[in-house]
């Protein structure tokens, strides 16, 4: 699920997209143009969002800013951990809107751009990101390239990867047939 | 053979030009040899120049009848593709060895993407290094043959080695025949019809990547991947070496390795180390390296960095 590859035609301004250049004396053949395309985002789990179906100021009333546990939303608080010591909901998600995420400033960002909110406390990785260093881009090295967002590897909830099942390793020469 | 032989046509003879005669001998020595055996001779794979001699006509012509011959041999069009390199591109690779996780999906997907033999013989160009965190990279203690349930192991880290791409190739300058040599866009390819399989190469690799195909390769015809390069991952006889080309058939096509694709922690990294904004030499400049066997003074193409 996570490595949905389908194209949001999006060209990034500012970095690395931008038309490459080709230093050595001898190019013969011009460059392709590298464009970035952003991969789509990983679905909402189904029947989740629009947020504000549930979470609506006018059924609800007042809402309540006090960090505490909820009676709903277990599954995801059974399996929060992204310093879930001092973090909670509405750390990101924002309590008066609550279809969109906020940043520590009070800005609103929507989902699609949730990266955003990710560099506020990863600037290194978001530096890392942005050149292409951390992350991961597939398409073409020159030209149209579709790379990933935080969350389409991470779970914003529980960032940190999940073990894998290794492939098997090779064959020993001894245990090769002649 | 006596290079005195005497010729059986006037002129040409001691002059150091090419000599029908001797090839008339030779050629009907080995179809001899073919009808005794038995064996399904390329001939005209036998009796070619080496690949860096022919005229581009004689490519065409060549790639032609390979891909009549392997899209009969697999059932299904085969494309060998002669694409050669692009000016202004010397192709380098990163490889994160913070991030690396040792789970082996890109050796499975190198398999699958460059023909290799499957099994008996079992060939793989990427082999994943299990190492201690406590030690380091250390070489002679790692273990290629790790089999646990679950990756990354506490304690452990991962190094998969593939071909370096060296500048200075020790197989290239040991092939005593001029099969394997150095592409201007760093690639170091082998002409499959012209080693010998004396396997000089091997033992002179520092880094363990070329393997030999002691049997006919296991290639099952549905999981055979129909896209080659001459040399590349285009079907290989019995008898010779192969080794990574940094999926020749794809990059020179613009796109991105097998191995590069298939990362699940985005690990791998791929581009042109003469573009200063790639994303390989971003890494370059921004992270520390580290070159496998610095010391050996090869100058892989390959380079490992932390990221963290």
């Amino acid at each position: 699920m996570l490595w949905i590859a389908v194209a949001l035609a999006m060209t990034l301004s500012g970095h690395g997209g931008v038309e490459t250049t080709t230093p050595s004396a001898q190019a013969v053949k011009a460059p392709k143009k590298e464009r970035l395309v952003e991969a789509e985002k990983p679905p909402f789990t189904e029947g989740i969002f629009p947020c504000s179906q549930c979470h609506n100021l006018k059924v609800n009333g007042k809402v309540n800013p006090t960090r505490r546990e909820l009676q709903f939303h277990d599954e995801i608080q059974s399996d929060f951990h992204h310093d879930s010591e001092n973090r909670w909901c509405l750390d990101c998600h924002d309590a008066n809107k609550r279809d969109v995420l906020h940043l520590t400033s009070g800005a609103e960002v929507p989902f699609t751009e949730s990266y955003k909110l990710c560099g506020q406390c990863h600037g290194d990785k978001y530096r890392d990101w942005k050149r292409g260093v951390h992350g991961k881009r597939i398409g073409q090295w020159n030209g149209e390239k579709t790379y990933f967002l935080c969350v389409n590897c991470h779970n914003p909830h529980s960032p940190r990867f999940k073990p894998l099942k290794p492939l098997p390793p090779p064959i020993r020469p001894s245990e090769m047939k002649r | 053979m006596n290079p005195e032989t005497p010729c059986n046509n006037s002129g040409g003879c001691g002059s150091g030009s090419v000599d029908p005669g001797r090839r008339d001998v030779l050629k009907f020595l080995a179809v001899g040899a073919t009808m005794a055996t038995g064996a399904a001779c390329d001939l005209e794979g036998f009796f070619r120049k080496s690949f860096r001699e022919l005229s581009p006509a004689d490519v065409r012509r060549m790639v032609t009848s390979w891909e009549r011959k392997y899209s009969r041999k697999y059932g299904k069009a085969v494309t060998v593709s002669e694409t050669g390199p692009m000016a202004g591109v010397k192709f380098g690779y990163g490889l994160d060895l913070s991030r690396c996780v040792g789970c082996r999906r890109c050796v499975y997907a190198c398999v699958e993407e460059n023909n290799q033999s499957r099994k008996e013989p079992q060939i793989q160009w990427i082999r994943v290094l299990e190492m201690d965190k406590a030690h380091g990279i250390d070489i002679n203690h790692s273990d290629v043959y790790y089999d646990s349930a679950e990756v990354p192991r506490p304690g452990k880290f991962y190094m998969p080695v593939q071909c370096q791409q060296c500048d200075d190739p020790p197989c290239v300058k040991t092939c005593p025949v001029g099969a394997t040599w150095k592409e201007k866009d760093g690639i170091v390819v082998v002409d499959y019809d012209w080693c010998i399989g004396c396997r000089c190469c091997m033992s002179a690799c520092p880094y363990g990547a070329r393997h030999f195909n002691w049997a006919e390769p296991n290639l099952p015809a549905q999981e055979m991947n129909p896209k080659t390069h001459v040399l590349g991952n285009r079907p290989r006889p019995k008898g010779v070496v192969e080794k990574c080309t940094f999926c020749i058939q794809r990059t020179r096509e613009g796109l991105y390795p097998a191995c590069v694709e298939i990362c699940p922690v985005g690990a791998r990294k791929f581009g042109n180390l003469l573009d200063p904004e790639s994303e390989i030499r971003q890494a370059m400049d921004t992270k520390r390296v580290f070159i496998l066997k610095e010391e050996l003074a090869t100058h892989p193409s390959f380079f490992y960095f932390y990221a963290t």
